[in-house]
């Protein structure tokens, strides 16, 4: 067993850290976040040319070869940036699906694109009636000669407005929430029948509800096999769970930090409210909360790493957790900024929402637990 | 002890849930249940109406234009408003400055402010807090100094929720600094807001809206007669005022709404997926905040039975805040669950008049749960944050 990060890792850490603390500062991110395509371009350029993009990819697929271990590093310090470059929809979900599942011409025309920042993607795993199952796929394709037609209704596909590449997993058998009978098709956005209403998301990201209607695709653009995309779909469900929740930690601790800091400065009845013990407990149970998160986190991340069973119950695992603890993290950090807590200025706030809206994200606390507490020895 | 109603008190019950049904403007009740937010022009138009109907001001005594309810008949008409999802009164005039004026204030005062307020002639707006005194309110530093006839003010208020549409702002500001304690040299002033050395700059909150402002004061002269009560005396007026407010502020008719609509959207099945009741983790949820709130609403009913018998609302009103400020941020945060993945979008033009509702992002389904959820973070800060509240509890009621 070894808890440390090697040197690969710690440079990795050290390179997005110094990006964020010379480039990205919250008055460029809310810049980035305001305009119409709700990142920036150029900045995902450089994700590419350092090579971020291309951390958890195998060396064969041109990347660096990385797991979940690399992956939680990487959204951690990503999360402490509050960055809304689409590195969720790109990298970990549509890569997700494409490295596990999609042939060798797919992965040059479409994963190599995504690795090199060339292709926008995105995987359109939600449904608007299936909550937060992703086996529950409405979506349905019909075989039609060499070609697909599919028809339904994605709902808050991350990165949708701008998404050249659309992963949309569809029904071609069964029904209800049969987890075989579920196919993967990579789309282009610009397909006849497919309509994209993109929005901003209440965290300072983008997304967009996606209609299918009669769109024809080729048959080439299955990805895997006909029937057989769950696992795929299903583990980089899991991958992108993971992601969040170290996304998640990394806010944890800067939102812990600055309040820490902002008490010291804050200045009420003639003392530093720092000094008051009453809030001093609660800082001590944010930080407790913090330290909790991330020895989860990376629990979670190597048994991840090292698959099987145990893989399953760690993800709902870390997201139990980080649901939990980033809800009140959250919530103490603005209440204890005051009235600076809920303002627009602050970054507080903005720390907040994004916590608030991974808290939402593939699932919440509650529906994690449940599922745990499904879970029985074999 | 008897915890049914009357059939007076049932009479009343039907009387009031027939204005809402019938008298009141039922686009402006289509607005709330479509969250769309409503402009100051509709909360006028409202307000006159239930002027005209002799309800302008539930909580005042008759002889100045209120209705003289008693408590239960304050409670019935909370908990109708609230069932017909109305807006609640402009409570800076109706809650705060009217009750302070007409209980501190002058003869010429009461005349001159009072029908205005019951009216919504006058618009209202608190200036409380500053950017330096929150929590502790008695640090402010706004003053007012007396030249001749008339107050020259200076300094900024801040956290003024709708003060953009404001026409006048009551005032806690400092008259005295030579004094042994700080509170003392505090008083309640009003002040005309369109006039030289009035600005408004707006503070725009973490869910995007306009809601709250600075109010600057530059040389802004105020004349003596609009001192309210005895200079220096402002912070004892204050006090009592922020505990009405603190006793308002449980808002136990707006949750008992809002958990029985949640259990109405839980029984449904919102485009084919499994209505919420199946769920009994979160249907368990829902009925721990239920027992939660009939608790504060009794706690609530004692406060108001033993203000009716002649006491002052007491440090004990802080626990209505407590308990209720929490209770909301808890249904808040149950219907953000309920929302899923569309309580993210922030698509703000969906909530106006125009546009329609099966066109919404999430149709169907609780869309801007999450935009109630981030502002509804303020309930725990503003009147007194709920640090304050359990301050004055352990000062004051357990004297530690």
């Amino acid at each position: 067993m070894d808890l440390s990060f090697n040197e690969v890792q710690t440079m990795l850490a050290d390179s997005i850290e110094k990006f964020i603390a010379n480039d990205y500062d919250f008055d460029t991110r809310q810049k980035y976040a305001g305009s119409a395509v709700g990142y920036s371009p150029e900045v995902w350029q450089t994700f590419a040319e350092l090579g971020w993009t291309a951390v958890n990819f195998s060396e064969e697929d041109g990347g660096f070869d990385g797991g979940p271990v690399d992956l939680i590093i990487v959204m951690e310090q990503l999360g402490r940036g509050l960055v809304v470059e689409p590195y969720l929809a790109n990298v970990v979900l549509a890569g997700g699906v494409l490295k596990r599942a999609a042939n060798q011409a797919q992965k040059e025309q479409w994963l190599q694109a995504v690795i090199g920042g060339e292709l926008q993607a995105t995987l359109a795993f939600v449904e608007p009636s299936a909550g937060y199952d992703i086996e529950n796929v409405a979506t349905t394709a019909v075989r039609d000669g060499d070609s697909w037609k599919l028809n339904g209704h994605k709902g808050y596909v991350l990165n949708g407005g701008s998404a050249e590449l659309i992963v949309v997993p569809a029904r071609t058998s069964g029904g209800g929430s049969d987890s075989s009978g579920i196919s993967l098709f990579g789309i282009d956005a610009k397909t006849v029948g497919l309509s994209v209403r993109d929005y901003a998301s209440i965290d300072g990201q983008r997304a967009a509800e996606v209609s299918l209607s009669n769109v024809v695709v080729d048959a080439e653009r299955l990805i895997g096999n006909v029937d057989e995309g769950f696992e795929a779909l299903s583990d980089t469900i899991a991958d992108a769970t993971l992601a969040v929740c170290a996304e998640a930690v990394g806010i944890m601790t800067l939102l812990t930090e600055k309040t820490v800091e902002y008490s010291k400065n804050r200045v009420q009845f003639g003392v530093p409210i720092s000094s008051f013990q009453a809030l001093q407990h609660r800082m001590v149970e944010m930080y407790t909360a913090c330290e909790q998160s991330r020895s989860l986190l990376m629990w979670a991340a190597m048994t991840m790493a090292d698959g099987g069973a145990g893989a399953t119950q760690a993800m709902h695992s870390i997201k139990y957790q980080v649901g939990v603890a980033g809800k009140r993290v959250g919530e103490e950090a603005v209440q204890i900024h005051g009235g600076m807590g809920v303002t627009w200025e602050l970054d507080v706030a903005h720390l907040f929402k994004r916590l608030t809206a991974i808290g939402l994200l593939f699932g919440g606390a509650d529906w994690h637990l449940d599922r745990l507490a499904a879970r029985r020895e074999p | 002890m008897n915890v049914t109603f009357t059939e007076e008190e049932l009479a009343f019950r039907r009387e009031v849930r027939t204005f809402f049904e019938t008298e009141f403007p039922q686009d402006i009740l289509q607005k709330q249940n479509r969250a769309i937010p409503l402009t100051r022009d509709d909360m006028v138009r409202w307000h006159k109406v239930a002027y005209e109907r002799g309800w302008g001001a539930p909580n005042w005594p008759k002889e100045y234009g209120g209705t003289g309810w008693s408590p239960v008949q304050k409670y019935i008409f909370a908990d109708e408003q609230a069932r017909a999802n109305a807006p609640g009164y402009l409570s800076f005039g109706v809650s705060m400055v009217g009750p302070i004026i007409y209980t501190f204030g002058n003869e010429e005062q009461k005349q001159r402010f009072l029908p205005d307020i019951l009216k919504l002639d006058t618009w209202w707006c608190q200036g409380y807090s500053e950017p330096g005194a929150g929590s502790d309110l008695a640090s402010l530093k706004m003053r007012a100094d007396r030249h001749g006839d008339h107050y020259l003010v200076n300094g900024t208020k801040t956290w003024t929720t709708l003060g953009q549409y404001a026409d006048w702002i009551f005032c806690l500001a400092r008259t005295n600094s030579d004094v042994a304690r700080r509170q003392e040299g505090i008083s309640f002033i009003l002040i005309d807001m369109n006039q030289p050395g009035v600005s408004v700059t707006p503070i725009i909150l973490l869910d995007g809206e306009h809601e709250v402002n600075e109010v600057h004061f530059e040389d802004v002269k105020v004349p003596l007669e609009n001192l309210v009560g005895e200079e220096g005396k402002g912070w004892t007026y204050g006090k009592v005022l922020l505990q009405h407010e603190r006793t308002g502020i449980a808002g136990v008719a707006v949750s008992k709404f809002q958990l029985s609509r949640l259990r109405a959207l839980s029984e449904r099945s919102i485009r084919g997926a499994a209505p919420l009741t199946g769920n009994s983790t979160f249907m368990r949820k829902i009925a721990a905040a239920e027992v939660e709130l009939k608790a504060l609403e009794y706690t609530e009913l004692r406060t108001l039975a033993s203000v009716a018998s002649g006491k002052a609302p007491g440090p004990e009103s802080s626990i209505l805040k407590i308990a209720g400020t929490e209770l909301r941020q808890q249904i808040d945060a149950l219907y953000l669950e309920a929302s899923g993945y569309y309580a993210l979008p922030y698509v703000r033009e969906q909530y106006s008049v125009d546009f329609a509702d099966d066109e919404r992002v999430g149709e169907g389904l609780d869309t801007n749960s999450s935009m109630v959820y981030f502002n509804d973070r303020k309930v725990s800060i503003f009147g007194g944050s709920n640090e304050i509240q359990k301050n004055i509890i352990a000062k004051h009621v357990l004297g530690l």
